[in-house]
């Protein structure tokens, strides 16, 4: 148990050993605009909507799932809750909408996996699909600008709370919640407990099929809730919100040390993935860095953090 | 509206026949509309909305996932129910090459009369533009052009690298006087020929002015999410500068989101397409967004117009020519607070 605790201790370390070394390239090369109040600000914003994602995808993969509907169900999440209809309701009306649709896609996601017995890259995919369809279909290809002014006033500088922009508070709340509930409640126990081997859960008495299903639901919460700050973040719904989401929260989730085969998670793990890509953006964009050298670089990063992983940690 | 097999016989039945004549029994068979007197096919003006013989046209193009292509989609079928003589045969939108292929396929074997096509990826559709004009359906290509001039009868476009060109010589017109001018390029995706034809453009503006450099370019991907967080970026990289291009007003949402968050106002800004979102905000001008360089979506009307004119054997209004045009080039104009209000009619949500 001992020798567990100590190598995510190392996985942390390394991880901020990445970000440590990220922040001084960009000291380095960019002092005045990479350290700087308002940079901070920019990174930790633009980290929040795909972090709050890339916690519930935590979750799903820690139980040996996956869930690549993400990116859709965040599209779709947030062209329903901007529809002109949603509007009129305001501010509650739109988070209201965002949260409940994520949460159905989320349950469909759970149902197809945990009483249909379909394997969760299947029926994902499925929702992936659809899900954008129906994205496409509400907004007919065009993008919903938002009018509500609450919600727009939430992405501005007058809302943020010393110093923090709203959007930021919510990716921490989130971020601790995950945490405490992955470490500290039997929920977790239980999510680490069937991705490690869901037979011998079953046998130790967990209900294997409804903890799959929470999981989704979880994961479909995150998206409602991520849809709702990109709303805020852009003002608008359109239906190529949340382009390839799932790939940049499995990407973060894994390099943080969470198993794809289950078993094991960390959501500081996953957070710091998070922040290591969106800091190389950051740094990419204020040295004028094309993105296709983004995108190399990113690449690069993946694979790199992972063999790291591999070495620090001795494990497979 | 005639039943497509009584056509095939009267085809039969007319063969030999000057093309409008036919056209004009056809009409007078079949419609209220007046009788077309009008002896010789080439006098005809393709826009001209008097019927004529009855026209079948393929529509294909890529998926409407966004403002301006949703726009063209609009353009196309509302112009086609203007004309009582044309029937719009349109297939569902995809960005996958081979999809579209298969689609475009399905149109040559339904046989239309003739065929627009907005490819996704205008090279990569060539041999299936080719395959339609060895069937006989003539083609109009749409904006992305194909690879070859066998693979079209007729291109309709937009022209990319005008619209960067236009946008730089408004933006250097505006600084003209400033010294030290900077001036930064929010441009779209970077995986479409389109976008480096824009920037292109833009550069070959700015040379004209000595006193301007462009100080940074990032790509965005036409979506506003993209434009938010990229133009976010840019704000924070460049402290200061004087103007900023936008290659898309999709994007261009939330780029303006982006500004107004970070609370600058201190630079001019020019959008690229015409959406209506950015004309209104021209209007109001209380933005820092005084100015789009048009792409039009309209082309698509236009392409339909020209198709039908094609079915139709005539040639285009106002030009001297018994045929219609191999290649038609639309101007980027400049819409700004002085002639926002001419253009607002054509702006796309």
């Amino acid at each position: 148990m001992r020798a567990l605790v100590a190598r995510a201790d190392v996985r942390t370390v390394s991880l901020l050993g990445v970000l440590a070394a990220l922040i001084i390239i960009g000291g380095s090369t960019k002092p005045d605009e990479f350290l700087d109040t308002r940079n901070l600000q920019l990174v930790l914003t633009q980290a929040s909507v795909i972090g709050v994602v890339t916690v519930g995808m935590t979750f799903v993969i820690t139980s040996g799932g996956i869930d690549l509907s993400v990116g859709a169900i965040v599209a779709l999440s947030s062209v329903w809750a901007t529809t002109v209809a949603t509007q009129e309701y305001g501010f509650a009306g739109i988070l209201f909408t965002a949260v409940i649709v994520g949460v159905g896609c989320g349950l469909v996601n759970g149902v197809l996996i945990a009483y249909g017995g379909m394997v969760p890259f299947i029926a994902t995919l499925a929702m992936l699909a659809s899900a954008r369809g129906l994205a496409l279909q509400i907004t007919d290809g065009k993008t919903q600008i938002v009018t509500v002014d609450g919600i727009l006033k939430l992405g501005e500088r007058d809302s943020y709370v010393l110093g923090i922009p709203p959007l930021v508070l919510v990716f921490a709340v989130v971020t601790v919640i995950g945490w405490l509930v992955l470490n500290r409640t039997t929920f977790g126990r239980r999510t680490v407990a069937v991705g490690g081997n869901a037979e011998a859960a079953r046998l130790a008495g967990i209900d294997v099929r409804r903890q799959r299903l929470y999981l989704y639901l979880l994961s479909g919460l995150c998206c409602g809730i991520a849809a709702f700050l990109l709303i805020i973040l852009s003002g608008s719904g359109q239906n190529t919100n949340g382009n390839l989401y799932e790939l940049d929260a499995i990407a973060a989730a894994i390099i943080g040390g969470t198993l794809l085969s289950g078993g094991r998670g960390t959501i500081t793990g996953a957070v710091l993935g998070v922040l290591i890509f969106t800091t190389i953006t950051n740094i990419f964009a204020l040295n004028n860095l094309q993105s296709d050298v983004q995108q190399i670089a990113k690449g690069a990063i993946i694979v790199a953090a992972v063999l790291v992983q591999r070495r620090t940690a001795n494990t497979p | 509206m005639p039943e497509p097999t009584s056509l095939t016989s009267r085809r039969g039945l007319l063969f030999g026949t000057a093309a409008v004549s036919a056209g004009a029994f056809l009409t007078g068979c079949t419609s209220n509309d007046p009788k077309d007197e009008k002896p010789a096919a080439n006098s005809q003006p393709a826009a001209d909305d008097k019927p004529g013989k009855p026209v079948t046209i393929g529509f294909a193009g890529p998926q409407a996932d966004h403002g301006w292509l949703n726009a063209i989609n609009d353009n196309a079928k509302s112009r086609a129910k203007k004309y009582a003589d044309v029937t719009l045969e349109i297939t569902e939108g995809s960005n996958d090459t081979a999809a579209q292929i298969g689609q475009i396929e399905t149109l040559i074997n339904k046989k239309v009369d003739v065929l627009v096509v907005l490819p996704a990826d205008g090279k990569a559709l060539t041999q299936v533009g080719l395959q339609a004009m060895r069937a006989g359906i003539p083609v109009v290509n749409l904006d992305r052009i194909f690879n070859s001039p066998q693979a079209y009868r007729c291109w309709i476009g937009g022209d990319n690298y005008g619209m960067g060109l236009n946008a730089g010589h408004y933006i250097g017109e505006k600084l003209k006087d400033k010294k030290n001018a900077r001036v930064i390029e929010l441009a779209g995706l970077d995986n479409l020929e389109l976008t480096q034809q824009r920037t292109e453009g833009f550069d070959a503006a700015l040379k004209n002015y000595p006193n301007i450099k462009k100080v940074a370019r990032q790509a965005a991907e036409f979506t506003v999410e993209s434009g938010q967080a990229k133009m976010a970026q840019l704000l924070q990289a460049q402290s200061k500068f004087d103007a900023l291009w936008n290659h898309d007003d999709d994007q261009g949402v939330g780029a303006l989101r982006a500004i107004k968050q970070a609370g600058r106002d201190d630079f001019l800004m020019v959008g690229g397409a015409g959406a209506l979102s950015a004309f209104q905000a021209i209007e109001a001008d209380n933005s820092v967004l005084k100015a789009t360089v048009l792409y039009p979506p309209t082309m698509a009307a236009s392409a339909i117009d020209l198709a039908r004119a094609l079915g139709q054997g005539k040639g285009v209004g106002g030009l001297a020519e018994f045929e219609i045009p191999a290649s038609l080039t639309l101007y980027s104009a400049v819409v700004d607070k002085d002639n926002v209000q001419q253009y607002m009619a054509t702006g796309f949500k």
